[in-house]
């Protein structure tokens, strides 16, 4: 491993510093949630709603309690306190209450000696249902049914005019996470009437607050802990068996495991909204862009999670990182009765970028303007007022730069001697060589950075010093990501010494470190440690009128003046901070405002090959320039950048939930399909560093940024090689042969 | 009824319960949860196993069949102190995140190279493609076993 010494401390910032889970995790001794147990534990299992809507006329728990091993069935009435559960609004019950909203609703869960008892248990409750109508069409929905929230943003003179307008409507379909680890948690009783929780999650402190008030229990009774995860991408941000569990075991007074087999994982948590948007773009013969006018909805499906912060990422990014002075947004996010959406990678602004960029190209061909020379011409750059919100960007946002590095990176070569399994169609060899058309196709993307809105986003760290090292103590939750890795990092670099260890605290030992989502945390978690190291060092350089701390104490003038033993003579030091971001407000009733805490822009180009005969792609490769603030693990972003394309990939050409009158219809991996290794294209990966005004030596979270333009720039380029106008993702083949 | 198989090197005789897979078997019964259970249908490759020399996912291998076989688990591979090439490099190229998918990889990537040490990239990819990884794209993957191909003997 060789490592860049840009700091003079080994496995410092701007190092590719090996994550410290590397070694379990390569010899697969890593404990993942699924892999938890304890002595005398019991299993859960859930019983779930066979229909989207259907009334619960009644339920008879007598049969599974019936059954030898059984030791508790649970169901709505059993819960002790607030019946409904949610993130921002609580308004789903813990089990179903009456009424069944969406398919694979918990209805019962069952505790059993045994994992098969368990299920046998699930599915021997009696449960006699009248089916309803379910309300499956988001637009039906929004004339007729309940709005999780609408938005109108208006800026500038809605009088203006373009002199080249296009206009189209576009759909984006459900698309699921898929982490390969599955819903998993453990509650054990701590022998006080407590338990302790170890379950997958993105964020234990919003996770206790809800159970806390389900279950009608003193805060200091539940402790969440963090747990091994595998992948999370938005899945784990919302609660799935937390309260289930925790219940079983408070009830039975054992330890209780629940695990979701993968189509219960399916069901089991939100996925990415499935939108419809209009758009038009109108702009002048030069190509600037004049006035912007979408509209957007957004199916919410059954319950609300976190559709009304989603909706205003949609809104806000309607027009991307392009400059327009007039810019007019309806938005919408819906009930219906389809499955729960909420977050995944990107939260909104995939579904507007795969809009907008589609507009841009069409734009580009109305022009009959090069398409890059129409995104260098309108490119928002820092100091530009965000053409939705009106907000003033600060810190950097180089969209010129990343424009021009993926512009750089050379174009493959034809692919005229191709192995056949690397044709469209791939090992099925339907396709001959001399069908294949190739296309090469560009997208732009922005995002915000960490939450907005005027949320109040905190992460508290504490970084502690003691004889043997130095431990960062935080709840922020490692999902794979490399923050971990980030935060040990930064550590380094501030305190001079390679010892740091990142501990995992639960809910009890420190405070929230905010979600693992919204590209924040190695911002935020890592701003926390980052803040914190600074003032451990400084306190300590000052009790010791010290200039300098390094590995093995603190220095004057190059001369060691006190051992870590005597920093740590009254015992180990700690700094304890809590880190907030630039503040932002909320927006005014026409969007207006300084909604956002920070910005990132990221270029896609793919290149595809095409059968138009057969409407079959093969993603040939997906170049990527992403402004990344400061580059802190360029290995970590590396990976970031390259698993985020992969997402978008799916996305383009493959990931989509079949949801038939809110019955998914292919929740397994035999029929929901994720790209493979054979699938993947190649990528080059560019990164582009310019600091932000507040992240961690400038950084900025790129986890996001990956899956949100990737998409377009394939479409863009199955729309190049083929001629056809194509209005939504995943493209499907006869989106391609147009029948 | 019982069976006897060989572990990672050690003869085991074990009691197996009605329809059980091999999966089952070693990650409830002989405690070994390094194989991963992430879709029981043989799609994602996060169970895979060595099996007489084959690569399984062992979600699709009933426990009784493993009678008189030989089967590698990532538990046989490599430990932290001493870990095997495959691993190492996973480990050095940064093919590792969230890790689900890592033992299945290493496993399947280990059996590649004792049948092809010198593998190209189209082998590396289909001798991987049962393995879903839903993190890392593939790139840091291909990475580790382009190196390992070309420092094959």
């Amino acid at each position: 491993m060789t490592t860049k010494q840009e700091t003079g401390i080994r496995g410092g910032i701007g190092t590719s510093a090996l994550r410290p889970d590397g070694e379990p995790k390569v010899t697969g001794n890593f404990a993942y949630a699924s892999d938890l147990t304890a002595p005398d534990m019991l299993w859960g299992a859930t019983r779930r709603s066979p229909f989207a809507h259907a009334r619960l006329v009644s339920i008879d728990v007598e049969p599974a309690l019936a059954i030898d091993g059984v030791r508790a069935v649970l169901t709505q009435d059993d819960v002790p306190g607030e019946p409904l559960f949610g993130q921002e609004d609580q308004d789903q019950p813990v089990f179903c209450d009456g009424v069944a909203r969406y398919w694979g609703e918990p209805v019962a869960v069952v505790a059993a000696e045994d994992e098969e008892t368990a299920r046998l248990a699930a599915e021997a409750i009696r449960v006699e249902w009248e089916e309803l109508p379910p309300l499956v069409d988001p637009e039906v929905a929004l004339d007729e049914g309940e709005i999780f929230r609408d938005m109108e943003i208006r800026r500038g003179d809605s009088t203006v005019a373009g002199e080249v307008i296009v206009e189209g409507f576009y759909e984006t379909a459900t698309q699921d996470q898929a982490p390969l680890g599955p819903e998993a948690g453990i509650a054990i009783p701590d022998g006080e009437g407590g338990i302790d929780l170890y379950a997958t999650t993105q964020w234990i402190h919003v996770d206790h607050r809800q159970i806390v008030a389900c279950l009608d229990i003193e805060p200091g009774q539940i402790r969440c802990h963090p747990a091994g995860i595998g992948g999370a991408f938005g899945a784990r941000e919302d609660i799935s068996l937390h309260i289930h569990v925790a219940l079983l075991s408070l009830t039975t007074g054992r330890p209780v495991k629940m695990v979701y087999d993968r189509s219960e994982s399916f069901v089991g948590h939100v996925k990415r909204h499935p939108s419809k948007l209009w758009c038009r773009h109108e702009a002048d013969t030069g190509g600037r862009l004049v006035k912007v006018t979408t509209k957007l909805i957004l199916d919410g499906g059954a319950y609300a999670h976190t559709s009304r912060a989603v909706l205003a990422n949609g809104a806000f990014f309607t027009v991307g990182p392009y400059r327009c002075d007039n810019v007019f947004v309806e938005a919408a996010a819906v009930r219906t009765n389809n499955p729960p959406a909420g977050a995944m990678r990107g939260f909104g602004a995939v579904q507007t970028c795969f809009a907008y960029e589609m507009q841009m190209e069409r734009l580009a061909d109305a022009l009959g303007m090069d398409p890059l020379e129409l995104r260098r011409k309108n490119a928002l750059e820092a100091g530009d007022p965000m053409s939705t919100s009106g907000q003033i960007i600060e810190g950097s946002l180089p969209s010129l730069r990343v424009l021009e590095a993926i512009e750089a990176i050379p174009l493959p070569d034809d692919n005229t001697d191709a192995d056949p399994r690397l044709l469209p169609g791939g090992t099925g060899l339907t396709t001959p060589p001399s069908s294949v058309v190739r296309g090469v196709g560009y997208a732009l993307g922005l995002k915000n950075l960490a939450f907005s809105e005027g949320f109040d986003d905190f992460s508290e760290a504490r970084v502690i010093l003691t004889p043997a090292g130095v431990e960062v103590h935080t709840a922020a939750i490692e999902v794979g990501q490399g923050l971990i890795t980030v935060c040990q990092q930064i550590a380094r670099t501030v305190l001079g010494t390679e010892k740091v260890a990142v501990m995992w605290d639960d809910t009890s030992s420190i405070g929230s470190a905010g979600s693992t989502s919204a590209s924040r945390q190695t911002q935020m978690t890592g701003g926390a440690v980052h803040a914190a190291s600074v003032g451990l060092r400084d306190a300590i350089l000052l009790a010791h009128d010290a200039d300098e701390l390094r590995a093995d104490g603190a220095y004057r003038t190059g001369a060691l003046v006190a051992s870590l033993d005597d920093i740590c003579a009254d015992g180990p030091v700690a700094h304890h901070v809590t880190f907030r971001h630039p503040e932002t407000e909320q927006p005014d009733e026409y969007g207006q405002g300084d909604v956002h805490a920070g910005f990132v822009v990221a270029a896609h180009r793919a290149v595809v090959e095409v059968d138009p005969d057969l409407g079959l792609v093969r993603v040939v490769r997906v170049d990527t320039a992403q402004d990344v603030g400061r580059a802190l693990n360029p290995q970590a972003i590396v990976g970031q950048l390259e698993g985020g394309i992969m997402q978008g990939m799916g996305f383009a050409v493959m990931e989509r939930l079949v949801i038939e009158d809110g019955i998914i219809k292919n929740p397994t991996f035999t029929d929901y399909l994720i790209p493979t290794f054979m699938d993947a294209p190649a990528v080059e990966t560019r990164i582009v560093e310019e600091g932000d005004h507040w992240g961690p030596f400038g950084a900025k979270g790129i986890g996001e940024s990956p899956t949100i333009s990737s998409t377009p720039a394939i479409v863009a380029a199955i729309r190049r090689a083929t001629g056809r106008d194509i209005t939504r993702v995943p493209v499907l083949p006869e989106d391609i042969v147009g029948i | 009824m019982k069976i006897r198989f060989n572990l990672n090197g050690d003869e085991r005789d074990v009691e197996i319960v009605g329809p059980e897979s091999l999966l089952s078997l070693l990650r409830r019964d002989l405690d070994l949860p390094g194989t991963k259970d992430a879709c029981e249908q043989g799609e994602c490759g996060s169970c895979t196993v060595q099996l007489d020399g084959d690569v399984v996912c062992s979600c699709l291998v009933m426990a009784a069949d493993a009678q008189g076989s030989t089967v590698i688990t990532i538990e046989g591979l490599g430990t932290e102190d001493d870990l095997h090439p495959v691993q190492q490099a996973m480990l050095d190229k940064g093919a590792v995140q969230c890790g689900f998918c890592t033992p299945g990889i290493v496993v399947a990537g280990a059996n590649l190279l004792e049948e092809n040490p010198h593998p190209n990239e189209l082998e590396i990819r289909e001798a991987l493609s049962g393995n879903i990884c839903r993190c890392t794209g593939y790139g840091a993957i291909l990475r580790a076993f382009t190196e390992l191909a070309e420092q094959g003997e």
